[in-house]
């Protein structure tokens, strides 16, 4: 800077200066940050839902040989991943820590008690964990590898054991002595149930119910065998871990068992399974134990459930899904969640999750075959056993109920007759089947903002042509507040309403809402004909403008007279009930808190939003253009429709779509004024959930970051996207008009 | 002649008109009947001494004729009542508020107009406000005074009793609430503190010490305390009344549960008018009762006054400051056109949206990193990583942030240009021109925006079901413990009190008078706002107009 001696100084001059780019700087700042803040809401939305979309990923933990892999019949793995225990075919259970920092440290082996050798093996569900031996002398001996946890200084501390969950008895399957060639159970509550395939070819079905002995205190078993009848060879034998049912495979054939009743068990179905030109290789049941896993020798997986037939529940495919095709398939099932995984003989890896119909993952985890599988109780991590190794691989599987389909097309849910859309999010129990269909919370919105804006509109905007443009300046100035006052009230008020006041109200006078509708118009239109019948010299004296002002009595008389005569119309033409006449006669069902109701409601709510902006359109396009048209002989009202409505018609548009984007998102009235269920129907005697009504009520009880939480997040991202897109539409809609205006 | 009438459009303008009517007769039909029906509540109203017969039993019902409705004859014919000595098609029944809920199924029953068959109003009949189980009705008999039936004078003795007993239980309640919660506190503090020691491994012997030997002075006090406080109570205990009830029985009533007693057909207009106020003023100042469906609201209106003043606080400078940074600093171009359309936008955006945002990212992200850092001794009990004031004061911040950006740039933009220029002719920096001329100027335009935003957070609840409000808070957000001002507790709020008293509660029918009167408070106070907000607009409007010219 150069200095001149003309220009005067100033002491402060400095100081100042430093508080204006202080200031500038500041204000920029926080403006940019308040700014950002703003933004921040649409991408932390995102942030959320996003991996609800993201795919599973798998990661190889690490491997380790084994000297004894041949021998090994069954692996599991601890609830943290850290310890690993494999089951050998002698009784023995080797436990390894499975941790990064240690990976294939053998920490113990612990042997089995068992009274005779081992003939065959098998596994319950895998959240049973449970594993049972089938032994020479044909009983059955179930164990079960636990964990102590303790924390010596501070420090988790795991100390494996084995627990015989029937004490240390062994089960006597076969009364007749003849070893188990292969055998599946189930121990569940107070009742363990066996079906084995004996040396010398029968197929028993056993049930131990254990009874404590009142005095003693030990338990005793009473068991009950029943010995079924399969024709030709038996490939496996699966039992349901609530012991209902039990699945018996032959070749290509599926015998059901209904073992409820284990004195009554009878054959309910035999399925013929197998795809076309293919072979059955393996079953599994899937978590819940509803649906039955196959695999075919083609590389296909199919899913079979029970649905309500004109037969009565029958298992019937309901779809199936493609892998590699190999000889030798085998499939495992998580603990909770209906995610399956196929191990083949070529040591591929197949992650698929059912209700979805989603292929996850698919890879090579081996060079040979996969000799055995087991997931982790969080469905986190895996165990592999293949290529004489152990190995552990890392699944990052969070959300695989969630896929576009899923959300909005029509699925297959278990128990169900045929593929709905439905919204069920949670139950009482692990293994429930979530529901996540958004089409009918979606349709429940459009449906309450549809009858909203059918109440609404005409009302808003007609009365806001008329403030607008017909009504007297002074008296404009003070309906133009009141009705916006409205929308000021808090709509919990509104919604409390309608639940409480409007609902009850209707239900008594339903005849005198009809009844509104159709009085209102004709006396309407009578008392302005009666007018204009009036001596002029009478008329003159009303200013103009004040229409609505002389029709307040009116309204309010035929409002009276609606009610009034609700009850006489409901005697004469619905024999005093016309709750009853809809359900009888029209077969409508009728809910206090339906449609109607929050039509109204909501439609209140928005009559403000509506008539604020679209008072405000018509009201400033420019005097002369209409002067022009009265002064070329038109009347006031073809001036109205062919001239005025014409030009304001984008801000009328953009008023409605505002009115919209208010209905679409409100909460309060619609959670207040209806039932909440989320049904699929158009009738305006029943109600329906909403998209933000939905979140209200789920949001508090979800779990965060779990599926659910995440597509209510989704549902809050879906509203914020609309309205924010309705809202900029009417806006930008609305600027051009202003521009429009200024210009003319 | 109708032909051309319809062809001149003067009946299609009759019908704007009457849209017109209809908006307002609805606005100020609401509003008249959320007034009258939250007011007309805390009318002393009269009870009915009815004698029924017919289709019920013979019986006495006393009570207050709380709704009537005609019905259709063949509909009370369906449930099985023989009505054919009655000739009209319809018939009036009575809703009859009865009270005495632990002695009837139902303390509101239908009564048909036809079985009644004497109805009186006697001035003897007593209504008993009671602590538990609602109101109770009837004839008092006996005035029992530490064990001693009073002979003469019982009514006024009666009076005096009862104030005694309510003047004793509200020394015991300030006792339990205030020293002895302040002692339970302290414990709480000491628990968290010893574990935070033990966390850090810095719990030395002589802190363990010094730790014990507070927590027994305070056990201490707390033994002396609870001795009053047992005490106060016994004292409370004293004194009954005997009252006969509709059905004929003598019921005694414990005076410690009674609130009040009153003689509803023995009162003049002016003592109904003196009940009236006395009953309004213990609504606005009394904690509710019977899980909310009785008693006052002050927890809820000091929670949403509390919260809707700390929302006030975040939003203005962040709202203003947002505002002049778009009005006066930033460049006018096309992205500060589409940022302000955004902005305006976001007001549009659904409230819950905000709601899930704020339980997202303030309570579970932002709080649970905070408790993370800061409270690692209160774990797993989580202290702000669960919905609470400052979250819901937050989140209503963010989302009432767009109406303060608005009405402040509104306000900036009609201060005439002129007055900016002069300023700076004159030699001030653009910051000092702001600072003593425009934000001065501007400055109502700030407070509508302000009010506008305060009025809005007032009313909302959505969101709130989120992040932080709760049907029923055992302490308000300040009290007389250090910090004094608990931001991380959860707060009582009128909105949402009255979705759950009209929605949740278990006696949907004795809580809506309640409700009714909550929702006018609410309303009341948010048109309030808005009609002051809506003054200043206007009176800044003419200023400026006038500044103009």
């Amino acid at each position: 800077m150069t200095s001149n001696p003309n220009k005067p100084t100033f002491h402060t001059d400095r100081s100042r200066l430093f508080k204006d780019r202080f200031a500038e700087w500041g204000i920029s700042a926080g403006g940019v940050m308040v700014l950002i803040a703003l933004l921040l809401i649409f991408f932390y939305l995102l942030y959320v839902v996003q991996p609800i979309f993201e795919s599973a990923k798998v990661e190889t933990r690490n491997s380790v040989k084994l000297d004894n892999a041949s021998e090994i019949v069954g692996l599991g793995i601890e609830e943290q991943t850290e310890v690993a225990f494999l089951l050998g075919e002698k009784g023995n259970v080797d436990f390894y820590n499975v941790e990064k920092a240690q990976f294939g440290k053998k920490i113990t082996t612990l042997n089995t008690e068992l009274p005779s050798d081992v003939s065959s093996f098998a596994r319950s569900a895998p959240f049973q964990n449970q594993y049972g031996y089938g032994l020479e002398n044909g009983s059955v001996v179930i164990v079960s590898p636990k964990f102590l946890v303790t924390f010596p200084n501070n420090e988790r501390k795991l100390t494996p054991r084995l627990d015989y969950p029937l004490g240390d008895l062994a089960l006597e399957v076969d009364d007749q002595g003849a070893a188990i060639t292969k055998f599946a159970f189930s121990h569940y509550e107070d009742k363990t149930a066996v079906v084995a395939l004996t040396a010398d070819k029968r197929v028993l079905f056993s049930s131990f119910v254990g009874e404590e002995n009142m005095f003693t205190g030990e338990v005793e078993w009473v068991v009950e065998r029943t010995e079924l009848d399969i024709e030709g060879r038996v490939d496996e034998l699966l039992i349901s871990p609530d012991t209902t049912r039990t699945f018996i495979r032959s070749a290509n054939q599926i015998y059901v068992y209904d073992t409820r009743y284990p004195s009554e068990v009878e054959l309910i179905q035999l399925l013929a399974a197998n795809e076309e030109n293919a072979n059955l290789v393996s079953t599994q049941l899937l978590a819940g134990a509803n649906s039955l896993m196959l695999a075919n020798d083609n590389g296909e997986v199919s899913q079979w459930f029970e649905v309500n037939t004109e037969d009565g529940r029958e298992f019937q495919k309901i779809r199936a899904f493609e892998t590699t095709k190999q000889s030798k398939l085998n499939i495992f099932t998580e603990f909770y969640r209906r995610t399956f995984f196929t191990a083949g003989a070529n040591g591929e890896l197949g992650i698929y999750y059912t209700t979805s119909e989603a292929k996850l993952w698919q890879g090579k985890v081996s060079e040979g075959p996969i000799q055995n599988f087991a997931i982790a109780p969080r469905s986190n991590a895996a165990l592999i056993l293949a290529d004489d190794a152990l190995k552990v691989i890392e699944i990052h599987n969070e959300h695989p109920e969630v896929t576009w389909s899923a959300l909005w097309q029509e699925v297959w849910y278990e128990g169900y007759p045929e593929p709905a859309y439905i919204w069920q999010s949670t139950s009482a129990s692990d293994d429930f089947e979530s529901k996540f269909s958004l089409v009918p919370i979606s349709f429940g919105t459009i449906k309450a903002a549809m009858y909203a804006m059918l109440f609404a509109v005409p009302i808003a905007l007609s009365a806001a042509i008329y403030t607008a443009y017909f009504m007297s300046s002074e008296l404009r100035k003070v309906v133009k507040p009141t009705v916006e006052i409205m929308e000021a009230l808090p709509t919990v008020i509104l919604g409390f309403l309608a639940g409480l006041w409007l609902a009850p109200l209707i239900e008594e006078h339903l005849p005198a809402i009809v009844g509104l509708l159709v009085l209102l118009p004709i006396g309407i239109l009578l008392t302005a004909f009666g007018w204009n019948k009036l001596p002029a010299s009478i008329r003159h004296r009303v200013p103009e403008g004040s229409h609505s002002i002389l029709l307040i009595p009116v309204v309010i008389f035929i409002g009276w007279l609606s009610f009034a005569m609700s009850n006489s119309i409901e005697l004469w033409m619905f024999d005093g009930n016309v709750r009853q006449y809809l359900t009888n006669e029209l077969g409508m069902t009728f809910d206090q808190r339906n449609s109607l109701v929050v039509g109204i409601a909501m439609g209140f709510a928005v009559i403000p939003t509506i008539f604020s902006i679209a008072e405000d359109a018509v009201f400033s396009v420019p005097k002369h253009l209409s002067n022009g048209s009265l002064a070329l002989g038109a009347t006031q009202w073809q001036t109205l429709v062919r001239v005025v409505l014409l030009t304001a018609s984008p801000g009328i548009f953009s008023a409605v779509m505002m009115g919209l984007g208010r209905a679409v998102g409100e909460t309060m009235i619609v959670l207040m004024a209806t039932g909440n269920t989320p049904i699929m129907d158009w009738s305006i005697f029943q109600g329906m959930r909403t998209l933000a009504a939905n979140i209200a009520v789920e949001m508090p009880e979800s779990e965060v970051g779990s599926s659910h939480y995440r597509i209510l997040f989704l549902a809050a991202f879906v509203l914020f996207i609309f309205t924010f897109v309705f809202n900029t539409v009417a806006e930008f809609v609305r600027q051009q008009l202003r521009e429009k205006y200024s210009s003319m | 002649m109708v032909k051309q009438w319809f062809k001149s459009g003067s009946p299609w303008i009759w019908m704007t008109g009457g849209a017109v009517s209809i908006s307002l007769i609805s606005v100020l039909g609401l509003l008249a009947m959320i007034a009258w029906k939250g007011l007309s509540f805390f009318w002393p109203s009269e009870v009915v001494q009815l004698e029924l017969q017919g289709s019920v039993a013979k019986q006495t019902v006393i009570g207050e004729v709380y709704d009537r409705e005609l019905v259709a004859k063949s509909r009370i014919e369906a449930t099985g009542v023989d009505l054919s000595h009655y000739d009209k098609e319809q018939l009036e029944r009575l809703l009859i508020k009865t009270g005495n809920r632990e002695y009837v199924d139902l303390d509101f029953r239908w009564v048909l107009e036809t079985d009644i068959t004497s109805r009186t109003a006697p001035a003897e009949l007593a209504v008993f406000e009671r602590s538990k189980n609602g109101n109770f009705y009837g004839y008092v008999e006996q005035v029992i005074k530490d064990g001693e039936v009073i002979t003469d004078n019982k009514i006024e003795v009666l009076y005096d009793l009862v104030d005694r007993a309510v003047d004793l239980n509200d020394q015991a309640l300030d006792l339990q609430n205030g020293d002895i919660g302040h002692i339970n506190y302290e414990l709480e503090r000491l628990r968290l503190k010893e574990k935070a020691y033990q966390l850090d491994n810095e719990l030395t012997d002589e802190r363990v010490a010094e730790l014990a030997q507070t927590r027994a002075e305070l056990r201490a006090e707390y033994a002396v305390l609870e001795k009053q406080l047992f005490a106060l109570r016994k004292e409370a205990k004293r004194d009954q009344v005997t009252v006969k009830d509709m059905r004929g029985e003598v019921v005694t009533l414990p005076l410690y549960q009674v609130l009040d007693v009153w003689f509803p057909n023995d009162m003049g207009f002016f003592a109904k008018l003196g009940h009236y106020f006395v009953q309004l003023g213990k609504f606005v100042a009394d904690d509710p009762r019977e899980a909310n469906t009785e008693g006052g609201v002050f927890p809820a209106i000091f929670g949403t006054v509390f919260m809707v003043l700390l929302m006030a606080v975040i939003v203005t400078p962040f709202g203003v400051v947002a505002a002049i940074y778009l009005h006066e600093y930033a460049a006018k171009n096309a992205i500060t056109k589409m940022i302000r359309i955004a902005v305006i936008n976001l007001a549009g955006v659904p409230s819950i949206v905000y709601g899930v945002f704020g339980l997202g990212f303030f309570v579970y992200m932002l709080g649970g990193s905070i408790d993370q850092l800061f409270y690692p001794e209160s774990s797993p009990s989580p202290v702000f990583g669960t919905p609470g004031v400052i979250w819901s004061a937050l989140t209503l911040a963010i989302l009432t942030l767009p109406v303060v950006i608005v009405s402040t740039e509104e306000g900036l933009s009609r201060i005439p240009s002129t007055v900016r220029h002069g300023s700076l002719a004159l030699g001030a920096t653009k910051a000092e021109t702001l600072w003593r001329i425009i934000i001065p100027m501007a400055s109502p335009a700030i407070m509508t925006g302000l009010i506008l935003a305060v009025a809005r957070a007032a009313g909302e609840v959505a969101p709130l079901m989120l992040v932080g409000v709760v049907k029923m808070a055992p302490t308000l957000p300040l009290d007389g413990n250090f910090p004094y001002v608990h931001l991380d507790r959860k707060f009582m709020h009128l909105g949402f009190h009255i979705y759950d008293v009209g929605f949740q509660s278990p006696n949907v029918e004795a809580a809506r008078p309640l409700v009714y009167a909550t929702a006018f408070l609410l309303v009341s106070v948010i048109i309030a706002l808005n009609i002051t907000a809506i003054g200043i607009r206007n009176h800044l409007r003419e200023k400026f107009r006038a500044l103009e010219h």
